[in-house]
């Protein structure tokens, strides 16, 4: 658990960046932080690892304050994503994941095997990329990189900064889609920067929503659609996101099949096909069970969480979904 | 031609002892130049408020024309190789100060944060990401400053310490135009010579990743 106390920044100017700020980022939960740009998200999150220092409060991770502990150690504790890939051109693909265990003294043998696992954890054959160069890279696939790299010292907190900003829109859900898998897979607390509204509510397991080094509102994305704490926060989520998710009763599960997960093997409510979403998350909440599954006639036809759900809700009729 | 050819047969011992200080006189004012201008350019890479006054300051020692600063350190050091050597010196720091300044403040600062965010020290920083990443420029500094100082150091004559510039002078002096030309060519070829050498230290020198 990461908990800031009472933090404030104010830069030497006296723009205070951050006000009085107390939150807590619960652990093994991916809480994104979100606002306009110079709203002090990302000052907030480099405080984390001492990047930035706070100009007063007390920040702890797992209780203890980060104040005494030496930065250099606490970074290599900490994994770190940052917005522009960041990835080393001059070093191999290996090299730049198994930098952190280099800098932990990891024996050979170790930090090999750990590139390898963590390449094939991303979809990307080790042997085909190790040797190459960053450049040599997609922009997704470098990116995916920089996820490994931060997660190669086995941290339990991990950082990121707009990690996907600079991506094109289809590698940019790709990543999404494939960070929300993986943190099923490693349980990490995470901590994702964004300005990007969809991209938080589909990836979070909370907000935190900031405005002028003030936290506006934190909830779930679900929370946070339902309930808009203030009109800034109803603003930033968008009128036409709620707009949408207050129509939803209309609109019925057959429509959304495609946003929904194909395979579960575990227990699961199930709904027909014909039902509304409204009646979906109704259904969901009182079950026993987090998955539901879409009945026509006899047949499974594909299986829906909340998650899901929440996609359906705010899916656009664009075709650009949530 | 044939007068030249003449010239170079029967002055050969003279053009070749010249042709080695020559080359003694170049490497030793390049590789001390290397040996100031690399760590200082480091240094004002940390302390950015005092690069441009002393990237200023070489500079300015730049501008002085070359037959000049030869005849400033004359009174001061007396005549000999150390006072030329001490010239070319100061010619060979600007390009690679400046280059080297240039080459590692270029270097991407998303690059240098990651490093920092993961942990790096400094030094570390500096060592594998810096420096190596900066490396092209550098050695782009080292090449100018040698062309530079194989051609300046042709002055060397002037203060007594030989090299290239006396078959020359001596050329001139006498209206010998073939011995001019033996004291030139060996010249050209002794810039273009290092040039190629150090060109080839770049190639392999550059990141292999940056390439591509």
């Amino acid at each position: 658990m990461i908990r800031f106390e009472n933090v404030t920044k104010r830069f030497p100017d006296g723009t205070e960046a951050l006000k009085d700020i107390s939150l807590v980022l619960p652990t093994h939960e991916l809480t994104a932080i979100i606002g306009p740009s110079g709203c002090g998200k990302t000052t907030l999150m480099k405080m984390i690892n001492k990047l930035e220092k706070p100009t007063g409060g007390t920040i702890y991770i797992d209780e203890n304050p980060i104040n005494g502990m030496d930065e250099v150690q606490l970074r290599r504790s900490i994994g770190y994503v940052i917005q522009r890939i960041g990835l080393f051109p001059h070093m191999t693909i290996s090299d730049n994941v198994s930098l952190v265990p280099k800098l932990l003294e990891w024996p050979k043998d170790k930090k090999e095997a750990r590139v390898r696992e963590l390449l094939q954890l991303v979809g990307l054959d080790p042997e085909t990329y190790m040797d190459r160069f960053p450049l040599e890279l997609s922009g997704g696939q470098q990116q995916r990189v920089g996820v490994i790299r931060a997660l190669a010292g086995d941290p339990n907190i991990v950082l990121m900064d707009e990690p996907f900003s600079a991506l094109d829109p289809i590698s940019r859900e790709q990543l999404q889609d494939e960070l929300r898998n993986l943190q099923q897979t490693i349980n990490k607390t995470i901590v994702f920067v964004t300005h990007d509204m969809d991209e938080a509510l589909k990836i979070a397991d909370s907000i935190i929503v900031m405005r002028d080094g003030q936290v506006e509102q934190i909830g779930t994305p679900q929370q946070l659609v339902d309930d808009p704490a203030n009109e800034f926060v109803r603003n930033f989520i968008g009128v036409e996101r709620i707009n949408q998710k207050r129509a939803f009763g209309e609109k019925r599960l057959f429509e959304f099949l495609d946003l929904f997960t194909a395979e579960w093997s575990g227990g699961a409510e199930k709904i027909s096909a014909d039902a509304t979403i409204e009646k979906a998350f109704l259904q969901l909440d009182d079950s026993r069970h987090n998955y539901l599954a879409i009945v026509e006639g006899e047949q499974i036809i594909a299986y829906a969480t909340d998650r899901d759900l929440l996609k359906a809700a705010l899916f656009k009729e664009q075709g650009v979904s949530v | 031609m044939k007068s030249f050819l003449d010239t170079l047969v029967s002055r050969q011992d003279m053009i070749i002892s010249a042709f080695l200080e020559h080359i003694y006189l170049s490497f030793v004012a390049v590789a001390i130049g290397i040996a100031i201008a690399l760590p200082l350019g480091i240094i004002i890479t940390r302390y950015r408020r005092y690069a441009e006054p002393i990237i200023g300051v070489t500079a300015v020692f730049q501008t002085i024309p070359s037959l000049a600063l030869f005849g400033f350190l004359v009174p001061i050091l007396g005549i000999g190789s150390p006072t030329a050597l001490i010239a070319l010196i100061i010619y060979a720091l600007l390009p690679i100060l400046r280059n080297t300044y240039a080459g590692i403040v270029g270097v991407d600062g998303s690059t240098i944060e990651a490093g920092r965010g993961m942990g790096m020290t400094r030094t570390q920083i500096l060592r594998q990401i810096e420096l190596p990443l900066a490396l092209p420029f550098i050695m782009a500094g080292i090449r100018t400053a040698t062309v530079l100082t194989v051609g300046i150091a042709t002055l060397a004559t002037f203060v007594g310490a030989g090299g290239l510039g006396d078959i020359i002078y001596r050329g001139l002096q006498s209206y010998n135009n073939s011995l001019v030309l033996a004291g030139a060519l060996p010249v050209a070829l002794l810039a273009i010579g290092f040039d190629q050498i150090l060109k080839w230290i770049e190639k392999r020198a550059t990141p292999k990743g940056l390439k591509t």
